[in-house]
């Protein structure tokens, strides 16, 4: 068995119009900005994908990855917890224009959701947002005297995720607060893609810390120096980059 | 001018009643100060919604990892004995009751408990992230504020006219000018400035404050 993808275009060539994609990373902590910027790329070319939905914790940063993905116009809907940060001028000028659509999800939530769509849990209750206007709409029941929130599974066509290590299995490991909802994301998708800063052979990664198992995982591709948003934003970094 | 506290004499205050051994998750910008007061000899691990327990204060300029940083995308360090979750595992700590404090910024919070600290109306981007989590499951949310808006207005009120983060869960409340539990659906009052009246105090308090017992001076360090 063989995980690996040739490059980062194949990596990401089965992402088609209208698709659900689960992009990791909490802010640039372990965004796979080297899949993103393919799958602009891919678009620039040749027009495909768009209408995507995208399913994040954020709305992007500047105007690289995320952002630069939404700035693109592939995007039609965003479903995240905290669509601000310390340059959110992509998202928050289309959000105004009425050209995006935003689903607002606390992020607890948002991480139980993406865990029960991978777990094949299809609803569960929470006491976040009860009483709250995010709460509107929603199904409530009482257990032992206080009341929770229904909320439903998410799942995706596709996951983009980041990892430190993977094997040619698909076994992963993360840096650090690069984690975040990355192992999430893996298990809710029907395809997940990962790009690793390096990739082993099966039995290179200690079964001891493997913290994804490959069952998870479809494609893995090598990046060995992927870039981090904050760093490139603070060189006021555009992607792409202006000829 | 009435005198009143500073944020960082809040934060200290709050800081005072984190006991040996609590987990902490602070909210982000204000509440973060809270750290910098923790009592010597007293150890507090910090849990950040973003996968680390037991972080540190910021590298120094220049020292940054970007994959090491707290829910407020700030870069953090790590101190010995921290470990790494993802975010499913994460909230299971906030929701399921494992935190000991929480301690978290408001807009405005209500006699019943009811805290409205995410959304100053329709105008502008919505955006939650992990607030309304937070004020479930930890065994105390306590808020630390200015006591007034910078309009003046009471910000501890009857009933909370912002959209709510989360019914009735705050449990105590540490402003520039008091500290106030909230019992039963009413504050009630347990410290306050020496040089400030009970009727100085409720006039800048839309809800009535009840006096069971003693109530303590507030007394802060200069800091």
């Amino acid at each position: 068995m063989d995980k690996t993808a040739a490059d980062l275009a194949t990596a990401v060539a089965g992402i088609e119009d209208g698709m659900t994609v689960m992009i990791g990373g909490f802010g640039g902590a372990g965004s796979p900005i080297e899949l993103i910027h393919a799958l602009i790329d891919r678009f620039l070319a040749t027009g495909k994908p768009s209408g995507l939905t995208v399913i994040n914790n954020n709305a992007g940063n500047g105007h690289v990855g995320l952002a630069a993905l939404i700035e693109a116009g592939m995007v039609r809907k965003l479903i995240c917890s905290f669509p601000r940060s310390a340059d959110p001028v992509v998202f928050t000028e289309l959000y105004q224009a009425g050209r995006i659509e935003l689903e607002l999800v606390p992020q607890g939530t948002l991480a139980e959701r993406i865990r029960a769509g991978g777990a094949g849990i299809p609803a569960f209750y929470t006491p976040t947002s009860f009483g709250t206007d995010l709460a509107k709409g929603k199904p409530v029941e009482e257990f032992e005297g206080r009341s929770y929130v229904r909320e439903r599974w998410l799942k995706a066509d596709v996951a983009l995720v980041k990892a430190e290590a993977a094997d040619t299995h698909g076994n992963l490991t993360y840096r650090a607060a690069a984690r975040n909802f990355n192992p999430l994301m893996c298990m809710a998708a029907a395809e997940t893609v990962v790009q690793a800063s390096r990739i082993v052979p099966a039995g290179g990664i200690d079964p001891e810390i493997v913290i994804t198992p490959g069952i998870f995982v479809q494609k893995v591709v090598a990046v060995p120096h992927p870039q981090q948003e904050e760093d490139l934003n603070l060189a006021n970094a555009i992607y792409p980059e202006v000829a | 001018m009435m005198a009143k506290l500073s944020n960082n004499q809040i934060a200290w205050r709050a800081a005072q009643d984190i006991h040996d051994s609590a987990y902490v998750n602070l909210g982000i910008g204000f509440p973060e100060k809270v750290a910098q007061y923790q009592p010597a000899g007293r150890e507090a691990i910090f849990h950040t919604e973003n996968g680390i327990l037991d972080f540190g204060p910021p590298p120094a300029k220049g020292e940054e990892d970007w994959d090491l940083i707290n829910a407020g995308k700030k870069a953090v360090t790590l101190r010995p004995g921290s470990a790494f979750f993802h975010h499913a595992d994460s909230f299971a700590m906030v929701r399921g009751g494992h935190l000991d404090v929480a301690i978290l910024g408001a807009y405005e919070v209500a006699e019943n408990g009811d805290l409205a600290n995410w959304s100053t109306g329709p105008k502008g981007v919505p955006a939650v992230g992990g607030a309304m989590d937070l004020v479930h499951g930890a065994k105390r949310v306590a808020v630390i504020t200015d006591h007034v808006t910078k309009d003046g207005k009471p910000k501890l009120v009857k009933r909370c006219t912002l959209p709510l983060t989360g019914v009735a869960c705050v449990t105590r409340v540490y402003t520039s000018l008091a500290v106030i539990d909230i019992e039963e659906g009413r504050f009630v009052l347990r410290e306050k400035l020496a040089g400030l009246s009970l009727a100085d105090l409720q006039a800048v308090t839309e809800a009535e404050l009840l006096v069971s017992g003693s109530v303590a001076d507030l007394t802060v360090p200069d800091l």
